[in-house]
């Protein structure tokens, strides 16, 4: 089995008449942490969709695990190991904290269960004493909570994580980084996109800046610290 | 009015009220969870009505024929989300409107092809052709007490489907973000289609328990409809326990204004429907 969890080639995609990516290319390898940075606008958010099988207009392949996925539907992208934390979160506010985790329990790739809802439920602590609330019912930072704690009962071996710090209190941000970096430290894969960029290079391995649908360049994050000028020029900090 | 008349009015009210809300709950799920508004749900009771005088005339017992009649239901549900309904997702309303309209004109005319337009009638079993003496001169039919029974099973099931299961959160999950629920690697098209047959099935099986008191009859699917979607607007789009409510007060608001005040009865329902949405407009229920 290929290492490469997830690879977009000369990857187009476009929303009505506009044309937001323009040729990326883009691997995720196995055990690694990228950051994905670029400003608002960017493609970011777009490219991880249409990984994603999320966006419909799309020309240029997708692999998964190194098979050609280009045309599969997002569920079966899903359940190739990939989860999905989006821009926004997505919790289902009808639903009850209980049920938001359990409707999407199921077993990794492997067949195994490493994340267990009991062991969320360790993770979280503050889920755990609003289970029986409604999603509409919880904090911005418990929804992030959740929404991550939800994609790790999937048992994935990618996570995706599209700025989930954003809206947040710099307390509850400093407790969602922690987090974050616990999921590292079991050995998921990551990918982040977070306007914190100093934090992105503290915990990831390499980073990838996108610059109007385009790689603007791709650099590990010790080198990508020494050289801010870079940064600099393609973020504007 | 005396004690007795009154209780068989009640009766007859409630078991109107829970038959129509097997429609009713299907179509609201329908339109709430899949967004589309489906005229041909009408058609679903008709078909029911006619598959259970068909397969009851071939087979000679009501209850195989009702047991056949929703397996075929089922099937048919879930090729017509396959071949058509699932078109329609991305689709705005008024192609909704047209396709399922289309598809009434299909299922009459298939109907008068393979039945005819004859209206027919289905004797009750005679296990269930008993009546309830209450006074000397008035009783009550034991069939109409199944018809309730049954009703009410179904409702306490699909309650405990929607609210208790797997399944049931995933329904309720796709209804408030369907890209979410595909990004966790749940199948939606699977669960609409078992939703669609569900709702297909269940006004089919409507259609099949009120054949042997209704008769079966050309066109029965229509007035169906339209009490159905006042019963969704009153209950509120997308809720199965607002369906509930409001069937049963339809029900009872209508069995009793034939009563009271005959000469209104036509327009009571809607009547009712005005005064609910002056009240609140988003219905009774918030979605499931």
């Amino acid at each position: 089995m290929s290492d490469t969890l997830l690879e977009a080639r000369e990857l187009h995609a476009y929303y009505g008449a506009s044309h937001i990516l323009h040729g990326v290319n883009f691997r995720v390898e196995r055990g690694e942490t990228i950051g994905l940075l670029g400003r608002n606008g960017m493609g970011k958010t777009t490219l991880i969709r249409s990984m994603l099988g999320l966006v419909s207009q799309r020309d240029g392949e997708v692999l998964v695990r190194g098979s050609l996925m280009t045309r599969a539907a997002p569920h079966l992208i899903a359940r190739q190991g990939i989860a999905y934390v989006p821009e926004g979160r997505g919790i289902f506010p009808n639903l009850s904290v209980r049920e938001n985790l359990v409707m999407a329990a199921r077993a990794g790739v492997d067949g195994h269960y490493h994340w267990t809802y009991e062991r969320i439920l360790a993770t979280f602590p503050r889920l755990a004493e609003r289970l029986d609330n409604g999603g509409w019912q919880l904090s911005g930072g418990e929804q992030q909570m959740l929404t991550i704690g939800r994609a790790l009962l999937t048992n994935p071996d990618l996570l995706l994580l599209d700025e989930a710090t954003e809206g947040l209190a710099p307390l509850i941000r400093r407790e969602i980084w922690k987090i974050i970096q616990h999921i590292q430290a079991t050995g998921i894969t990551t990918v982040i996109v977070d306007k914190n960029h100093s934090a992105i290079l503290d915990i990831s391995d390499r980073i990838v800046v996108l610059n109007k649908g385009q790689v603007a360049f791709e650099a590990n994050s010790a080198d990508a610290r020494n050289q801010p000028g870079l940064l600099h020029r393609y973020l504007g900090v | 009015m005396d004690l007795v008349t009154f209780l068989i009015q009640l009766l007859n009210g409630l078991q109107y009220g829970l038959l129509l809300f097997l429609v009713a709950s299907g179509l609201t799920l329908i339109f709430g969870i899949m967004g589309i508004i489906n005229l041909a749900h009408g058609s679903f009771y008709m078909i029911g009505a006619y598959l259970a005088f068909s397969l009851s005339t071939l087979t000679g017992n009501l209850f195989t024929a009702i047991l056949l009649g929703i397996v075929l239901s089922a099937v048919l549900g879930i090729i017509l989300e396959w071949l058509l309904i699932s078109r329609l997702y991305h689709r705005d309303h008024l192609e909704q409107v047209l396709l399922t309209y289309g598809l009434i004109l299909i299922f009459e005319a298939l109907r008068s092809i393979l039945v005819g337009d004859d209206v027919h009638s289905i004797a009750i079993p005679a296990i269930l052709n008993h009546s309830i003496p209450l006074t000397d001169t008035l009783s009550y039919p034991v069939y109409r007490i199944f018809i309730s029974m049954v009703c009410l099973i179904l409702a306490g099931l699909m309650y405990g489907v929607i609210q208790r299961t797997r399944l049931g959160m995933m329904i309720r999950a796709g209804a408030s973000n369907r890209e979410m629920v595909q990004s966790l690697g749940i199948n939606i098209q699977l669960v609409y289609r078992l939703v669609f047959a569900m709702g297909f099935t269940l006004a089919a099986f409507a259609g099949m328990l009120a054949a042997p008191i209704s008769s079966v009859y050309p066109g029965m699917g229509d007035q169906v409809l339209i009490i159905c979607f006042v019963v969704v607007v009153i209950g509120g789009i997308g809720s199965v326990w607002g369906a509930l409510v409001a069937a049963l007060l339809i029900g009872l608001v209508d069995t009793f204004s034939k009563v009271f005040f005959p000469e209104l009865a036509g327009i009571t329902v809607y009547l009712l429907m005005a005064m609910v949405l002056l009240w609140r407009p988003e219905g009774l229920f918030r979605m499931t």
